[in-house]
């Protein structure tokens, strides 16, 4: 996909924007799975993609290993050194994401940070990544500051540069970034790092509804959601999207050392997640 | 090893205090805030609290009281007569001075920042302290402010340089840390500090994180120069006192180069003087198994700036190998990344054995035991000082002295002092 810089998203609706839209108006809220690329090999990343669709995710994060996570807790950081020791690599990742085209249709947001992006440099990296179908990056260690130059280069290759604002953001910062964010607003439930957590943070609700009066942006909300419950949560507090990683991932590595068939759990977890998503409120 | 030659004319614009680091924390193209949303306004926070200290007299007031008659400064600079005699050649040779951190409080350079941050914990409210430490020498520094304020203090160290520096960590639980092995990755300095600022991500809002050396996001190789800025400023003064000129080369090792940064600042706009860092080379830099991030390393980011980096092809941050833990780092202070690409700064590597060597030789020669990392820039000398002209003053910054590496040393050299 190549869109010239001056078809704004404004104009041209990205994949991201069009399946918020259409979510915005069947009152649901996306379901929104992370895994990391290459845990434990790219074939059953690319089985897991799929299962994960098939299930009724509505976006998926996908990972991209690096070696110092920073803003990862232990079940992530574990994940991306399974996967870095598998072998994996950025080009190994988005080549697997290129062979399943035509079978994965919903909108891949690539989840990496700086170094490995800025290694490959900041052009090749969102051409090469447009090329194989992503539709989105988050950069967990690009505040606002730094993420200004990306996001123009991203949007100059039709990607959407998704900006996170923690609870402790200032107001004033939060707008800012909110109207610089495309796609979506990653609001992380915590300060922390990622991980599951038994119970969300009460101050997150007022956060998405202070969000949502800010600008259209569709606000999805991540960092320790680990079960429908929390899921469906989100949805009340005018969420538009729920994140599932870490329970998600710790799933997923159990399922592989006990021998299971790692994409179909990876389903049946989403499924449950999904139908929980959508009960009547 | 190599050593680098001044590649462009420096604008000296470009050396104005006040532009290093300009309004975004950049020191040229390295250096910015490569950090999680979550600790932006913490950054933010710490950066006014500085500014606002240091233009508060009071706070510089009772620094200077600290640094005084709790540090022990102002620390000596001391003329090295016998190791000046081993370099001196028929016709003469340098006259070699050293700056004695080593005898701080403590025993490091460390203390001057951690004293500094401490003192800023405590303006900004911030009752718990959280800290990385490689050799162990910031975190003992760290736990012993933080005893002398009443603060709660943990200290991220890896497992493998627990081990190494089994000392430090006595001590830092003798001063009432809480000393948490980290055995993510290579369980060294560079997981330590990962670790450490996971701990401040989730607690931001009670911690104070007293980041070590000049690294990190900004405003923390602006603030930890800053604090450390105190070893230059005397050196200054006392070059002035003892021989009546500014000195022509100032040495100093460098892991992530805060010892360095502190004895170059008051002298970088004085470009006739010479400032050469000197980094590990671990077993070789042509093995691949070392420390000499600016002689080899990429233009990367790792804890929050942008400088230079060990990484490889695919931009994983590499394994950094050193016989010393205080150097044992695979990225390097943004300023040091910018004095090298402007030319202003020289950066030379010597191996863990000259290291050693090096070690010795000042044992022997001036009855004073240096830390390994501080002996890799004694190790320096040996290449620097044939090339220098008779009456060329040379200020070498003795970071550290060496109690705490006695073990790995003795590991090292087995049955070779016996006799």
């Amino acid at each position: 996909m190549s869109v010239a810089a001056t078809a704004g998203p404004a104009t041209t609706p990205t994949p991201i924007q069009q399946r918020f839209a259409a979510l915005r108006a069947e009152g649901r809220c996306a379901l929104m799975p992370f895994l990391m690329a290459g845990d434990p090999d790219l074939s059953i990343t690319a089985a897991s993609l799929l299962a994960l669709q098939a299930a009724g995710a509505d976006l998926i994060e996908l990972g991209i290993p690096y070696s110092d996570p920073l803003a990862d807790g232990p079940v992530i950081q574990a994940a991306a050194s399974r996967a870095l020791a598998s072998g994996t690599t950025p080009g190994r990742v988005l080549a697997m994401l290129a062979s399943l085209r035509g079978q994965l249709t919903l909108p891949v947001v690539l989840f990496t940070y700086s170094n490995p992006l800025l290694n490959r440099g900041m052009d090749s990296f969102c051409r090469e990544a447009a090329a194989a179908g992503a539709a989105g990056l988050v950069v967990p260690d690009l505040p606002l500051e730094e993420a200004q130059k990306l996001s123009a280069i991203a949007a100059g290759h039709g990607l959407d540069l998704v900006l996170l604002v923690a609870p402790n953001t200032p107001a004033e910062r939060m707008a800012r970034i909110h109207t610089a964010s495309r796609g979506f607003t990653y609001l992380v439930s915590v300060t922390g790092v990622t991980g599951v957590r038994t119970s969300l943070e009460t101050r997150v609700g007022p956060l998405v509804q202070q969000l949502r009066q800010l600008g259209p942006t569709p606000v999805a909300v991540g960092f320790g959601i680990a079960t429908g419950e929390q899921a469906l949560q989100v949805r009340r507090w005018g969420g538009d999207g729920a994140i599932v990683g870490s329970a998600l991932v710790r799933r997923m590595a159990q399922a592989h050392q006990s021998g299971a068939d790692v994409a179909a759990d990876a389903g049946a977890f989403a499924a449950e997640l999904r139908a929980a998503l959508d009960q009547p409120l | 090893m190599t050593s680098t030659v001044p590649t462009r004319r420096v604008d000296p614009a470009e050396l104005q205090p006040s532009v290093r680091p300009d309004g975004l924390g950049r020191f040229g193209p390295f250096g910015g805030q490569y950090v999680p949303e979550t600790l932006m306004p913490a950054l933010a926070e710490l950066e006014a609290a500085a500014a606002e200290a240091w233009a508060d007299p009071a706070f510089t007031a009772r620094l200077d009281h600290l640094l005084r008659h709790y540090v022990g400064r102002p620390t000596p600079l001391y003329e090295a007569e016998r190791l000046t005699a081993h370099y001196r050649r028929p016709e003469g040779g340098p006259r070699l001075w050293l700056k004695r951190e080593d005898l701080n409080h403590t025993g490091a350079h460390k203390i001057n920042n951690a004293l500094g941050q401490a003192l800023l914990a405590l303006r900004m409210g911030k009752q718990r302290i959280i800290a990385e430490t490689g050799a162990g020498q910031h975190g003992v520094a760290t736990a012993t402010v933080c005893a002398r304020f009443g603060l709660e203090c943990v200290i991220y160290m890896g497992a493998e340089d627990m081990r190494r520096q089994a000392l430090n960590v006595f001590r830092m639980r003798l001063l009432g840390a809480t000393v948490q092995p980290v055995t993510a990755g290579t369980a060294t300095l560079k997981d330590a500090t990962s670790e450490a600022i996971r701990d401040w991500v989730t607690n931001v809002e009670t911690t104070h994180y007293i980041l070590g050396s000049v690294a990190g996001p900004h405003p923390y190789p602006m603030l930890v120069r800053d604090f450390h800025a105190v070893i230059g400023q005397e050196a200054r003064a006392q070059c002035l006192e003892a021989f009546g000129r500014l000195p022509d080369v100032l040495i100093a090792c460098v892991g992530g180069g805060s010892n360095a940064m502190g004895l170059f600042h008051p002298f970088v706009e004085d470009a006739e003087v010479r400032l050469i860092g000197v980094e590990a080379a671990g077993e070789g830099v042509a093995t691949g198994r070392h420390a000499a991030t600016i002689t080899e390393g990429r233009v990367g980011v790792l804890h929050g700036a942008m400088s230079l980096l060990l990484q490889d092809d695919e931009g994983q941050v590499q394994e950094a190998h050193s016989i010393s833990a205080g150097l044992d780092y695979p990225g390097v202070g943004p300023e040091h990344s910018y004095l090298k690409g402007i030319g202003r700064a020289e950066y030379a590597a010597v191996t863990d054995a000259q290291a050693l060597e090096a070690l010795q030789r000042v044992s022997e020669l001036e009855g004073i035991i240096p830390a390994l990392e501080t002996a890799h820039a004694f190790a320096w000398l040996e290449s620097l000082c044939p090339t220098l002209a008779p009456g060329t003053e040379v200020v070498l910054n003795l970071s550290g002295r060496g109690d705490k590496d006695v073990n790995t040393v003795a590991e090292k050299l087995g049955d070779g002092l016996a006799g």
